[in-house]
């Protein structure tokens, strides 16, 4: 044993305990404050990485353009509440439609319950926001305070100058970044350049600056005072996940049966050669760069979000010892145990829930197309006037009315014929276009839904019943399409 | 229950004394937050006494420095309700009936405040859906005592059936029995000639005799036929609607004693703007002519 292996273990050493420390878990416990290394790694790479694409996207996505025509909005990504429509690309969505975001949140899970059975809870470590913003807050303060012992011995230190204007700095950066979360919000609501000028100009509308301080204010809270306490205690995906994972699922693992026992390899430097002592040395840098506080040589934890930095510590330390990578890394339940039997390991993919899960993200997402592919650019609401429910007239004919709705979802204007069936009416006639006749025809503008007041009269001899079936058509004159709804015309008792 | 505070080993946290069935209260400090939000609270009320109003006295209440009323605030916004109206109840008051139904706008306004007022100031005898009761006429079907243009309707909202204003319309359906005109007999005849107008009479001797009676008596208003006479304000006796009842007992007692309604003017007790309205909403219910 070479004294030089022994100094990289003095120093890479620490005496630490995790802050989670599994054993020492109460019910209720006083936050402690963590203050999480810097990793350096291909996971922390991937990581920043993740982080900027999501972030970008975040940001960006508002200022996308996408040209519908005059008289719509040009922006592709749009939630537009007083209009009541919901664009998105080449996709425009109105009110009834909202069930298409049931679906997109029907795929959402699924993907997450999928992603979750094969590789584990790949969302928190990398992509879930609370993550992502933590990630982001931690980095800031980290670039004002230094790293995790400079920020130790300055929580720790009494009330300087230094301390006060570092501390200043990182809140006011922090509440910026929440200022920037929350403004980039509110520009899925309207016409993002527009509103980014107003909203400088103090122009804006009072709700979008009410929203901007609610993200403003969550955002701080929960990315930069919480933290990790959001995930373990807010979140109830953690406590989700364990139906989502079995034996075969990936997962950050320290793999006890090569890092076992532990050894203070300074303290036994003959014995680290003679494999008496496992290849973890107990410097536990996997501590100290978790995020969540925990020791991840516990095993798995509800409190460990698979953000893998300490598979970044580790394997630095594993390279300067000169022993292979991947004590701390991505392994299964299932290899644990096939390894300690003496196996080789295998990974299975192709599993019943994985196969499952996929399935069902390709039946709803084919089910999803299938709709929007089918969506009718025309619609048809009718009401029956309930109030009288039918009124006798001079003639002894019995006349009902109906509210009729139709949505034309074209961009320009259309012609609609209304027919109905059913029965032998005396008349059919809407009193909003003082035209009488067969088959009137309502002018409906495009992209806009117009209400026609319907009457409708027969002679009392054809009611066979008290209630008989009738169908309300319209035709587009141009397309020739047409949409049906049924409904009854009531009379006196038989 | 009670009994002394003691160490609890476990928890290592002094109880309160308290036990239910062996089941003992930790007397745990309440969390820092929620002390922080009751002060915080305490704080906020002392400073709600001073600028809204707060505690009541005998006779008044602590009114507050910012001399904040709910009163008032309801007072403002009706009147900026009103504000942005005013321009479409200026158009309504110096348009024609006939334009404002013109203008979809206009008409769209028009028919919305018609609904509010009707349900207000109309539904009490005509119905919440105009249907009409025994003695109100329904407003929906397509029978009109004294015309369903919209200009009629207009002056019938305005003066009022039998009113107490002076243009009222008016008529005087002569109580024939009570008046001593007609004998019962004579009565019992000519409501079964009345019945035949509209197919509903079986006893052909007492129509032929009722016909004579009617044409001495009834034609002047009713006209021929009994087709009625809308100048006149006479019912077409001819058609299926009747407004006190199409049986024979019915027709014998409007006949007897004749039939009084009264529609009150609302000239006086509505402004122009929502008369107007009403009749347009009335004219849009279906008989609008």
């Amino acid at each position: 044993m070479s004294t030089k292996l022994e100094q990289i273990v003095r120093e890479a050493t620490i005496e630490v305990e995790a802050v989670n420390k599994k054993e020492n878990r109460p019910l209720y416990q006083k936050r402690v404050p963590i203050f999480p290394k810097r990793a350096v790694g291909e996971f922390r790479r991937l990581k920043w990485l993740i982080m900027i694409t999501t972030l970008s996207i975040y940001y960006l996505v508002p200022f996308i353009r996408w040209d519908r025509g005059p008289g719509a909005p040009d922006q592709a990504v749009l939630i537009d509440f007083p209009a009541n429509r919901f664009y998105f690309f080449f996709i425009e969505l109105w009110p009834q439609e909202v069930y298409y975001i049931t679906g997109i949140l029907i795929v959402a899970a699924l993907a997450l319950f999928f992603f979750t059975t094969l590789f584990g809870r790949v969302w928190c470590g990398y992509t879930c926001p609370q993550t992502v913003w933590t990630d982001l807050f931690i980095a800031v303060e980290r670039w004002i305070e230094g790293d995790r012992n400079a920020r130790i011995k300055l929580h720790r230190a009494k009330w300087s100058i230094e301390k006060v204007w570092k501390y200043t700095l990182k809140h006011t950066l922090w509440i910026l970044i929440g200022v920037a979360t929350g403004g980039a919000w509110v520009f899925y609501f309207a016409d993002a350049p527009t509103l980014f000028v107003d909203l400088f100009t103090l122009q804006a509308d009072m709700t979008a600056y009410v929203f901007v301080g609610m993200f403003t204010g969550t955002t701080y809270v929960l990315g930069g005072l919480s933290r990790e306490q959001v995930c373990i205690y807010m979140c109830p995906w953690p406590r989700i996940q364990a139906a989502m994972m079995d034996e075969d699922s990936l997962q950050v693992t320290y793999r006890t049966d090569r890092g076992e026992p532990r050894g203070h390899a300074r303290k036994a430097p003959d014995d680290l050669d003679k494999k008496v002592v496992g290849d973890c040395i107990d410097c536990k840098q996997c501590v100290v760069v978790c995020p969540m506080g925990i020791d991840i040589r516990d095993g798995s934890q509800l409190e460990c979000i698979n953000c893998a930095l300490c598979i970044d510590a580790c394997n630095g330390i594993m390279d300067k010892m000169g022993t292979p990578r991947g004590l701390i890394g991505y392994d299964t339940d299932a290899n644990l145990a096939r390894r300690i039997q003496g196996k080789p390991e295998k990974f299975h993919l192709l599993r019943m829930r994985t196969i499952m899960y996929a399935m069902s993200i390709v039946a709803v997402c084919g089910f999803m197309v299938y709709l929007l592919a089918n969506r009718s650019p025309l619609d048809l609401n009718v009401l029956r006037d309930r109030n009288p429910i039918f009124v006798q007239l001079s003639d002894g004919s019995i006349r009902n009315g109906y509210t009729i709705k139709i949505l034309n979802k074209h961009r320009n204007q259309r012609q609609f014929e209304i027919t109905v069936t059913g029965l032998k009416f005396n008349e059919l006639k809407v009193n909003d276009i003082k035209s009488v006749g067969p088959a009137p025809v309502i002018d409906v503008k495009g992209d806009s839904l117009r209400s026609v007041h319907l009457f409708l009269s027969v002679d009392e001899s054809t009611l066979k019943s008290s209630s008989e079936p009738i169908a309300i058509i319209i035709t587009d004159i141009e397309s020739g399409l047409s949409v049906s709804n049924e409904s009854v015309f009531l009379g006196p008792d038989k | 229950m009670a009994g002394n505070p003691r160490k609890d080993e476990i928890s290592g946290v002094d109880t309160t004394g308290h036990e239910w069935d062996g089941i003992e209260e930790l007397n745990n400090p309440l969390p820092r937050w929620w002390l922080w939000v009751l002060y915080v609270s305490i704080i906020w009320s002392v400073i709600y006494w001073i600028f809204m109003p707060a505690w009541p006295g005998i006779s008044d209440y602590t009114r507050g420095t910012l001399g904040y009323s709910q009163r008032n605030e309801v007072q403002m916004e009706l009147a900026e309700v009103k504000a942005s109206r005013a321009g479409l109840d200026e158009k309504i008051l110096t348009s024609s009936l006939e334009d404002i139904t013109s203008d979809t706008s206009l008409n769209q306004y028009a028919l919305a405040a018609g609904k509010a007022a009707f349900g207000d100031n109309c539904s009490g005898c005509h119905g919440s859906g105009a249907q009409g009761a025994k003695g109100y006429p329904n407003l929906n079907d397509d029978h009109w005592l004294w015309g369903g243009s919209l200009d009629d309707i207009h002056y019938t909202i305005t003066y009022g059936i039998r009113s107490t204003h002076d243009d009222t319309r008016f008529n005087d359906m002569t109580a024939f029995l009570t008046d001593e005109m007609l004998e019962k007999d004579e009565i019992s005849d000519v409501a079964e000639y009345v019945l035949s107008l509209s197919g509903t009479s079986s006893d052909v001797e007492a129509v032929s005799r009722g016909e004579s009676i009617f044409v001495d008596n009834c034609v002047a208003c009713h006209d021929e036929g009994g087709i009625g006479n809308r100048e006149l304000g006479a019912p077409n006796l001819s058609d299926k609607l009747w407004l006190f009842g199409g049986d024979k007992k019915t027709v014998v007692q409007s006949i007897s004693y004749g039939r009084k309604g009264v529609m009150p003017t609302w000239e006086t007790r509505l402004d122009p703007v929502t008369i107007k309205a009403l009749s347009i909403y009335i004219h849009s219910l279906g008989g609008g002519e």
